[in-house]
C-alpha cells in the first residue's frame, strides 16, 4: 500500500511540474496572438481542449458492455462534435483572413 | 506500445497544439497552425486507439462517425454572424464530456490504472471530482450563455436578493460533497456533485448578460480548459494536462483583456448585474437637447467630400448583417480616393475578435482594420467617423465623467474627428445604460434606421 501512495504522489508531482510549465508556455503564446484572430483562438482552443477523448476513449476501449463504456462513447460522440466543428469552423474563419489582392485604389 | 513512445508521442501532439496557437500571432501563418493542432489530435487519437486495452473499435469508430457527422455538418451551415453562440455551445459539450470521462473512471478505474472499485486512489478521486465540479459547471454555464447569445432567454442580467451568498454556500457545499466522496466513494455522492455543479454553472451566469458576454464566453472557454487538466490529473495524462492549462490560460488572457476594454475588474463583471435597472440613475433628461438627423443622402455627401473616413462597427452591424453592405460602401468611397480603415474597440460584438472575423467574412483586408491603440491617435487627423451598431465604446463620458459608469474605459476618440456618423436604431443608451453625449453635438449627424439598410442606401446614394 505505501508504494502504491508513494508512487502516485510521485506522479501528482510530475503532473503539477508539468501543469505548472505549460501554463507559462500557454500565458507567453496567447499573449502573442493578435487580437484580430481572438475568435479564431477561441474556436481551435475549443477544438484541443477536445483531446479530454483520450480519456473517452480509454474508457471505450475494453470488450463488455459496462456503465463505464457506455459513458466513454457518449464522451467520445461529444468529443468528436467539437473536434470536427472546432477545427472546421476555425477552417472557416482563417480563410476569411487571406491576403486579398489589391484593388485598383491608389495608397497614399 | 511501450509507455515511452506513448509518452514521446502525446509530448508531439501537445507540442503540435503549442504551434498551432503560436500560428495565430499572424493571419498568414495562421492556417498552417491550424493545420498542426488537427495532425497534433490525430497523432493523440490514434495513440490512445494502439492501447492495448482499446478493443472495441467498431463501437468507438461509431461514436465518432456520429460526433464527426454533427460537428461537419454544424460547422459548415452556422452563419458568422452565430459564432458566439456555436462557441458556447461547444464549451459545454468540452464540460458535459469532462464529466462523462470521470464518472467512466469511477466506475472503472482499472481501465485507468487508478485503482479498483471501491477502492480508488484518494489522491485520484480528488482530481476526478474536480475535474466533474469544473466539468459541469462549464457545461451548464455555456448552456445558459448559449442560450442568452441565441435569443432564446432574455439576455439581460437576471439579479436577485442574497445572490453572491447563495453562490458562495454552493460552493462551500460541494466542497464539504468532495470530502464526503473521498472519503466514502459514493456513486450517489458523485452524481450529487454533478447536479449541484450543474446548478451552481447556471447561477453563475444568470446575472451577466449583453455586452460583458464577451467575458462570460472567454471565462467559459478558461474553464473547459482547466475542466480539461482536472481529467488529465486524474487519468495522469500529461498531454490533457497541458492542453488543459493552454486553453486555460488561453481563456483566462482573453478574460483579462476584455475586461479591462471596459475598464473593470474580472470580479466586477463575474458579479454581474452591470447596466439594467440601476445604471438608468446616471441618465440625465436630455429631451430638450436637439439631435441633428440626417438621411442616407446626406451621409454620403459628407462621406464623399471626405479625404479620411474611420468606420467603428459594434455589436449592432453584427445583428443587421451589415457588414456586406458596408463593405461595398467602403469600396466605393475608397475609389474616390478616400482613406477609408475601420478601428474595432477590444469589446466590439459578444466575443474576442467577433467584429475582426464579420470584417473578414466581408472580404475586408485585414490590414485596413485596426486595434484601438493602432488608430486612436489618428481621430483628429481624420475627416468622418462612420460610427455603426456601437455606442458606449465611443462616449467621450469615458474620459471626461467621474461619476459615469463607464468612467475609465477606453475609447475611441471619434469625438476629435471633424464629424461624426452615427447609424443607430434610435437614441436609446448603450447597454450601459449612459447616454452618450456626443448624439447632440454640431458635428454630429444621427442616422436612424437598420444598420444594414442605411449602408444599402447610403451606397445608392454615392452611386
Amino acid at each position: 500500500m505505501d508504494g502504491i501512495v508513494s508512487h502516485s504522489s510521485d506522479i501528482f508531482v510530475i503532473g503539477l511540474t508539468v501543469f505548472f510549465l505549460a501554463c507559462i508556455i500557454g500565458y507567453y503564446v496567447v499573449w502573442s496572438v493578435t487580437p484580430a484572430l481572438h475568435s479564431p483562438l477561441m474556436s481551435v482552443t475549443n477544438a484541443i481542449s477536445s483531446v479530454i477523448i483520450v480519456g473517452a476513449i480509454l474508457a471505450a476501449g475494453p470488450g463488455g458492455y459496462g456503465v463505464s463504456k457506455i459513458f466513454g462513447m457518449i464522451g467520445v460522440i461529444l468529443a468528436t462534435v467539437n473536434i470536427f466543428g472546432g477545427f472546421i469552423v476555425t477552417y472557416r474563419m482563417l480563410s476569411m483572413f487571406k491576403k486579398k489582392p489589391k484593388t485598383k485604389k491608389e495608397e497614399q | 506500445m511501450s509507455s515511452n513512445i506513448v509518452s514521446v508521442l502525446y509530448l508531439i501532439s501537445a507540442l503540435l497544439f503549442i504551434f498551432a496557437l503560436r500560428g495565430l500571432s499572424h493571419p498568414e501563418s495562421s492556417r498552417l497552425g491550424n493545420i498542426l493542432g488537427i495532425i497534433g489530435m490525430v497523432i493523440a487519437i490514434v495513440t490512445t486507439l494502439m492501447f492495448k486495452s482499446v478493443l472495441s473499435y467498431t463501437e468507438i469508430g461509431v461514436a465518432v462517425l456520429i460526433g464527426g457527422f454533427i460537428g461537419t455538418i454544424i460547422a459548415l451551415k452556422i452563419e458568422m454572424t452565430a459564432l458566439p453562440q456555436l462557441v458556447a455551445a461547444f464549451h459545454s459539450l468540452v464540460g458535459l464530456a469532462a464529466v462523462f470521462v470521470a464518472a467512466a473512471a469511477f466506475y472503472d478505474p482499472m481501465s485507468f490504472n487508478i485503482g479498483n472499485v471501491g477502492s480508488i486512489f484518494k489522491s485520484s478521486l480528488v482530481e476526478m471530482s474536480i475535474g466533474t465540479f469544473i466539468g459541469a459547471v462549464t457545461f451548464s454555464g455555456s448552456v445558459l450563455a448559449f442560450g442568452k447569445l441565441q435569443g432564446t432567454i432574455s439576455g439581460n442580467p437576471i439579479v436577485f436578493k442574497f445572490q453572491h451568498l447563495i453562490n458562495a454556500l454552493i460552493f462551500l457545499f460541494i466542497l464539504a460533497l468532495i470530502v464526503i466522496f473521498v472519503l466514502t466513494q459514493l456513486s450517489s455522492i458523485f452524481w450529487t456533485i454533478v447536479i449541484i455543479s450543474i446548478l451552481l454553472g447556471f447561477l453563475v451566469v444568470i446575472p451577466i448578460g449583453g455586452a460583458d458576454m464577451p467575458v462570460v464566453i472567454s471565462m467559459l472557454n478558461s474553464y473547459s480548459g482547466w475542466a480539461a487538466c482536472g481529467i488529465g490529473f486524474t487519468l495522469s495524462n500529461n498531454l490533457l494536462i497541458i492542453t488543459g492549462a493552454l486553453v486555460g490560460a488561453s481563456g483566462a488572457i482573453l478574460s483579462y483583456i476584455m475586461s479591462k476594454g471596459m475598464n473593470r475588474s474580472i470580479i466586477s463583471v463575474v458579479l454581474g448585474g452591470f447596466g439594467g435597472e440601476q445604471a438608468s440613475v446616471g441618465g440625465s433628461d436630455n429631451s430638450d437637447k436637439i439631435v441633428k438627423q440626417g438621411n442616407a443622402e446626406d451621409a454620403a455627401y459628407i462621406l464623399k467630400n471626405a479625404d479620411s473616413v474611420i468606420i467603428i462597427p459594434g455589436y449592432g452591424m453584427a445583428v443587421a448583417q451589415a457588414q456586406h453592405a458596408l463593405k461595398e460602401m467602403g469600396d466605393l468611397l475608397k475609389k474616390e480616393n478616400i482613406n477609408v480603415r475601420y478601428a474595432i474597440h477590444p469589446v466590439a460584438g459578444r466575443m474576442p475578435g467577433h467584429m475582426n472575423v464579420l470584417l473578414a467574412e466581408a472580404n475586408v483586408p485585414y490590414e485596413e482594420v485596426l486595434e484601438l491603440e493602432e488608430i486612436n491617435h489618428d481621430f483628429p487627423v481624420t475627416e468622418v467617423s462612420f460610427v455603426i451598431g456601437a455606442n458606449d465604446v465611443t462616449n467621450p463620458a469615458a474620459k471626461t465623467d467621474k461619476t459615469s459608469p463607464i468612467y475609465g474605459m477606453p475609447i475611441l476618440d471619434v469625438e476629435k474627428s471633424d464629424s461624426v456618423l452615427f447609424v443607430k436604431r434610435s437614441l436609446a443608451t448603450g447597454y450601459s445604460g449612459v447616454d452618450n453625449e456626443l448624439f447632440y453635438r454640431d458635428n454630429t449627424t444621427m442616422l436612424f434606421g437598420d444598420a444594414k439598410k442605411m449602408c444599402e442606401n447610403i451606397v445608392k446614394a454615392l452611386r
